[in-house]
């Protein structure tokens, strides 16, 4: 559905080159929610405006739903931009129009008949929960709701690839959950592929199947969202990673805990999918010659499987503690030694 | 009473005066509300990172307006003479005013319209542009409906100013409210009328302010 070959994106100033976005190939399929995670200045804010030609890139190709993004202009451009709609962070709703208005405004770019127009944007504010709202202007409209007329105005004309542009960061965690459960579902029900670019973790946990990290304008990382998360090679993943499954304040903790600790050892041990179900405590205590102290401990729900991480102190002979390890590790827990945070 | 009070005051001629004063402004607005809305929609629309970015034109337009917004307004009327004897075949009476009104007044409102169109939220735009909206569908379906409560309070302020420039022209043989104060009442020492002129003209003033008020409450849902 999505493809992107060596794209590269410079910004000239005056103060010098500015690399946006550098040598980025990623290929996404139909019907996937792929996500763009970065810190601000990362990048992908530029890397989600040139799917839909709002930028151009300065090298590369980019084609979306079939369209060589890098070569259309003017009305080819505008044409594949109604196969590929976009909502916001600030939801960049018209404040002058009411709720159907706002949803019927890329029915009336397409040249939509007005009959026609009102029946469709009666069903997109179905769909997206907001009957009894139609003739309510955004201004009465709390965050989530506005997102809402935006996800609506979004779907209006059928789209094959919706983009997402940071579109819960500036919603309160139960808001951006609800809107979440919507993309989801949405995605689910039209098939449509959903990119959509965060620095939450928790969005891509939450209902991504894919993500890629960017950093200085590269991708640094990409892959399954589990597989991500189970095995984060790069420094900068591996943050993001903890944003989700590590509780607040665990390094402040484990790092007093280890200035107490004489004996023993502190092991982090890291659940994937089907082994996080499984009674791992009571094996290793009723096996071992070994006493087993919780410190802390998370599971988290991905879209395709659980994942979650706890911290224990293992006390016992130096041999037997190191059977343990060997035998968490058999039991598929990746299991690591902590010396230091 | 009224002849008691204010003995040199022909109500004839007053209303004559009035609605002169009403002629000149309403249809100089008209002039300038349509001059003013292109000239600002150009400024903004060839400004830096805005649809069609274009320093030369923008320059251009600038300079313009600058200038007929800094002449005074009693220099640019004596200035135009020629024009307006052109333009309207005569220099005396309301018509002979209006060039002058226009061109002084329209640069103005340019101004204002740029500024009105400035505060539109960038992202509305962007999110028009997404949608694949064509510059046209942009400007008047996003641009001008999203900017309307400012453009609004703009041609109140204009035509407020207006009427001043009316008064004005006046003085110097355009009729109106204006010419009846300086003609009947200060140079024919009838204070009364004067008096009369100058009420009529502020209340002229209120009832513009207020309805611009309202217009602007009215329309204005963010």
């Amino acid at each position: 559905m999505i493809n992107l070959q060596d794209v590269s994106k410079v910004y000239k100033s005056k103060h010098g080159d500015v690399n946006a976005v550098q040598n980025v190939s990623l290929s996404i399929k139909k019907g996937e929610i792929f996500g763009i995670i970065g810190y601000s200045g990362a990048g992908k804010s530029s890397l989600i405006r040139l799917l839909n030609g709002l930028e151009k890139p300065t090298s590369g190709t980019v084609e979306v739903a079939g369209t060589k993004i890098n070569e259309v202009n003017g009305r080819g451009l505008r044409k594949a931009r109604h196969e590929i709609s976009m909502i916001f962070q600030h939801f960049n709703l018209l404040w002058s129009r009411t709720v159907r208005d706002n949803i019927m405004f890329p029915l009336e770019i397409a040249g939509v008949k007005k009959s026609e127009r009102i029946k469709r944007a009666n069903e997109l504010i179905k769909l997206v929960g907001l009957e009894g709202k139609e003739k309510s202007y955004p201004s009465q409209l709390s965050g989530g709701q506005k997102q809402r007329v935006g996800i609506a105005r979004a779907l209006a004309n059928n789209p094959k690839v919706l983009l997402c542009d940071e579109a819960t960061s500036a919603l309160d965690p139960q808001t951006t959950d609800s809107i979440l459960d919507l993309l989801s579902d949405i995605n689910e029900r039209l098939g449509l592929t959903i990119v959509l670019i965060t620095h939450e973790m928790h969005v891509i946990r939450k209902i991504c199947n894919r993500v890629a990290v960017m950093e200085n304008g590269k991708v640094v990382e990409e892959g399954e969202v589990l597989d991500v998360f189970k095995n984060p090679k790069e420094q900068m993943t591996k943050r993001f990673v903890q944003q989700v499954t590590e509780p607040e304040e665990t390094k402040e903790t484990l790092q007093h805990l280890l200035d107490d600790t004489a004996s023993g050892k502190m092991v982090q041990l890291t659940f994937v999918g089907e082994s996080a179900e499984q009674p791992l405590i009571t094996e290793m205590i009723r096996n071992f010659n070994v006493s087993v102290n919780i410190l802390q401990g998370k599971i988290s729900q991905t879209k395709d499987g659980a994942y979650g991480s706890l911290f224990i102190h293992i006390d016992g002979d130096e041999e037997e503690v190191q059977n343990v390890i060997r035998f968490i590790n058999d039991k598929q827990v990746k299991a690591e030694v902590i010396t230091n945070v | 009473m009224f002849e008691k009070y204010f003995p040199n005051v022909d109500l004839t001629e007053l209303w004559n005066a009035t609605y002169e004063t009403l002629y000149m402004t309403l249809i100089s607005l008209l002039f300038a509300f349509v001059i003013g809305v292109i000239l600002g929609l150009l400024l903004f629309l060839t400004s830096k990172g805005s649809l069609w970015q274009n320093k030369a034109v923008n320059s251009v337009i600038a300079a313009v307006v600058n200038i007929f917004r800094s002449i005074p307004f009693l220099i640019l009327i004596i200035l135009l003479l020629g024009f307006t004897k052109f333009l309207v075949g005569t220099i005396l009476g309301p018509n002979a005013a209006l060039p002058a009104l226009v061109i002084g007044s329209a640069p103005f409102y340019a101004r204002l319209v740029e500024i009105a169109l400035r505060e539109v939220d960038k992202g509305v735009i962007e999110a028009a542009k997404s949608m694949g909206a064509k510059t046209s569908t942009i400007i008047f379906k996003v641009l001008i409906p999203e900017s309307m409560p400012a453009l609004i309070s703009g041609i109140t302020v204009t035509a407020i100013a207006l009427i001043g420039s009316t008064a004005i022209a006046g003085a110097i043989g355009s009729g109106g409210l204006g010419n009846l104060a300086y003609v009947e009442g200060y140079q024919s020492n009838n204070a009364d009328v004067t008096f009369v002129a100058t009420v009529f003209i502020l209340i002229i003033v209120f009832i513009i302010q207020i309805i611009g008020d309202l217009i602007t409450n009215i329309i204005d849902k963010r």
